[in-house]
């Protein structure tokens, strides 16, 4: 009967409680978007990494794994990896970072391909010049962007000569010397990746390396550990960021539905003394406003997932170049504790003030 | 005699507003029998509504004592107090007072789940719903019912746990006149049929000749009984 109560309650103010509802969905969506945001990229960096076709990628002295560090090694050593028992192949490239969260990165041609295979063109071909841009299908559709167009990037006009499929290395290619030379990092590269001739071999090699004199406090990855590092843990303020979102969530949750409630109960006075008429305890009444917010809070959750669809949907498709969004299913439940987490706590004073209303003044109240 | 339904004996009631002391009740005695329908009259301030507002539980006396069926007000906690609204009496509003988001039906059920009642009807309680002539409303809103239907909605609603007395606070103080001889005669009948026990507040000289007798209230004291 309890519950009849509350829900009609609900449904006689249809509005207020959906707007509620869309209140808290959007702190649920928030939280969502930013979580399917960081796992989106992380996710996109790994599938690039892994499309390299290195089993081992070597980084120099004090460069963090999935930092966007400029060129800081010399490419000299790129012989003596070229050389070291049990590589196939060497290619080295320069990453440089060209505004927020994008790279551009340098190769050699013929060198990268040896190692990675083939760039797959969907259109276009390989560097026919030194202002020559290799770009992805996904920079192309965001960037409407098509051979022969020119996009200026690090101050230099660069001509798009090819389009390719994504998911190898980088969205944006450049030939090395010419990047080297316009960053001011003549002979220096940014990082070394190794393929080795047998992979079951890659941890000897790799142990090998690490006895090398001259590459002490060089970071020497495997592709799988390398990947690994892609984690929410290795980005730098990235787990802060997810809490801040989560605490500001909370906070405007406990505040909309703290704001909800009370008008809630100021409106209900009259409604509250005829409940207490009829016998309704001080806990009664408490548990009537309680089992409203958990509702709220509930549909917020349902609005919120259904956003975050959209949200995820809207970043694919709009900035797919730029951000990677993913559904995060295994985050609902953690939304939903937060979510009611939040509107319990804004339901506490308005539901205290209720369960304490003088029932002959709330009979009187107009 | 039986022992009487409600004995009241000295009952005082005094409001704390801000630093000053206001006397409600200066030593009201009452006895009413099971089964009496009893008007209380008395201009504004007079402390009927005071009286009732302690014998449905809704206050707590300053002294004196008051039993209701057997049961000492003047000792209960508020979840005693609490307890007796579920069980041992019944409330009739001049606003009607139904709960505006369930139907007439869902108001009455209200009333039940808080009795700690719950299942089909007994019959008892069907013939009074046809007696009250509401029996076809029941799915209604209050919004889609007259003055005089929600009156008596709430009439069904304030009886549904069989309470020991039932306490209306000028039902008819909001209806017109055919409505108002229509409430008033569904409590005689309720009084006569089932022996109802029913204390009426009213202004209406007219209304309070449905009582057994009525008692003037003045100045927080009983003046006369009639």
């Amino acid at each position: 009967m309890i519950n009849r109560l509350v829900f009609e309650n609900l449904k006689h103010r249809k509005l207020r409680t959906g707007l509620s509802a869309l209140s808290i969905g959007f702190q649920v969506t928030m939280i969502l978007a930013v979580v399917g945001l960081s796992r989106g990229m992380l996710q996109d960096s790994i599938n690039r990494a892994k499309g390299a076709g290195a089993d081992i990628w070597v980084k120099p002295p004090g460069a963090s794994a999935i930092s966007l560090s400029g060129a800081s090694m010399p490419q000299k050593a790129l012989g003596f990896f070229t050389k070291f028992p049990g590589v196939a192949r060497a290619a080295g490239t320069v990453i440089q970072p060209i505004g927020g969260i994008s790279t551009i990165t340098g190769v050699d041609y013929e060198q990268f391909s040896a190692l990675s295979g083939s760039f797959k063109f969907v259109e276009g071909g390989p560097f026919q010049g030194p202002n020559d841009l290799i770009i992805d299908e996904w920079y192309a559709e965001q960037k409407k962007k098509k051979v022969g167009d020119t996009e200026k990037i690090l101050n230099n006009d660069w001509r798009i000569c090819g389009i390719v499929q994504p998911g190898k290395l980088s969205r944006l290619f450049v030939p090395m010397a010419r990047l080297q030379e316009i960053t001011n990092s003549q002979d220096k590269i940014s990082q070394v990746l190794l393929k080795v001739e047998d992979p079951k071999r890659t941890t000897a090699v790799i142990d090998a390396l690490k006895k090398v004199p001259e590459l002490e406090g060089y970071s020497i990855y495997s592709i799988e550990e390398f990947v690994s590092m892609f984690s929410f843990n290795n980005v730098p303020g990235l787990k802060a960021f997810i809490y801040v979102i989560i605490g500001l969530s909370i906070i405007v949750g406990f505040l909309v539905v703290g704001l909800t409630m009370y008008t809630t109960v100021l409106e209900r006075t009259r409604e509250i003394g005829i409940l207490k008429a009829l016998g309704a305890s001080p806990g009664d009444v408490m548990g009537i406003l309680v089992r409203e917010t958990a509702l709220l809070a509930i549909a917020g959750w349902l609005s919120g997932i259904v956003l975050s669809f959209g949200a995820n949907w809207a970043i694919n498709r709009f900035v797919h170049a730029n951000l990677q969004s993913e559904i995060t299913p295994d985050w609902w439940p953690l939304v939903l504790g937060i979510a009611l987490v939040a509107s319990l706590l804004g339901a506490i004073y308005p539901g205290l003030r209720a369960a304490r209303q003088d029932a002959i003044e709330a009979l009187a109240y107009e | 005699m039986a022992d009487p339904i409600i004995r009241i004996n000295d009952l005082k009631k005094i409001y704390h507003v801000g630093d000053i002391d206001v006397q409600a009740l200066r030593g009201v005695s009452l006895t009413v029998q099971r089964g009496e329908f009893i008007s209380v009259v008395g201009p504004s301030g007079s402390g009927k509504s005071t009286l009732f507002h302690i014998l449905g539980g809704l206050a707590s006396p300053s002294a004196g004592s008051i039993t209701i069926d057997g049961e000492n007000l003047a000792e209960m906690t508020d979840s005693g107090r609490t307890h007796l609204r579920r069980t041992k009496v019944g409330f009739v509003f001049q606003k009607y007072n139904l709960l505006p988001t369930l139907t007439a039906m869902g108001n009455i059920e209200m009333a039940r789940y808080f009795g700690g009642k719950s299942g089909e009807l007994d019959n008892g309680f069907v013939e009074l719903l046809k007696l009250l002539g509401i029996h076809h409303r029941l799915h209604h809103k209050p919004r889609a019912l007259s003055g005089g239907e929600q009156q008596r909605v709430a009439i069904a609603r304030a009886l549904v746990n069989h309470p020991a007395i039932l306490l209306a606070d000028e039902p008819t103080g909001n209806l017109d006149t055919e409505n108002s001889n229509r409430v008033l005669s569904v409590l005689r009948d309720l009084n006569e049929r089932i022996g109802q026990t029913i204390l009426m507040i009213t202004h209406n000289p007219e209304a309070a000749s449905f009582g057994h007798r009525t008692v003037h209230m003045r100045d927080g004291r009983i003046v006369k009984e009639s």
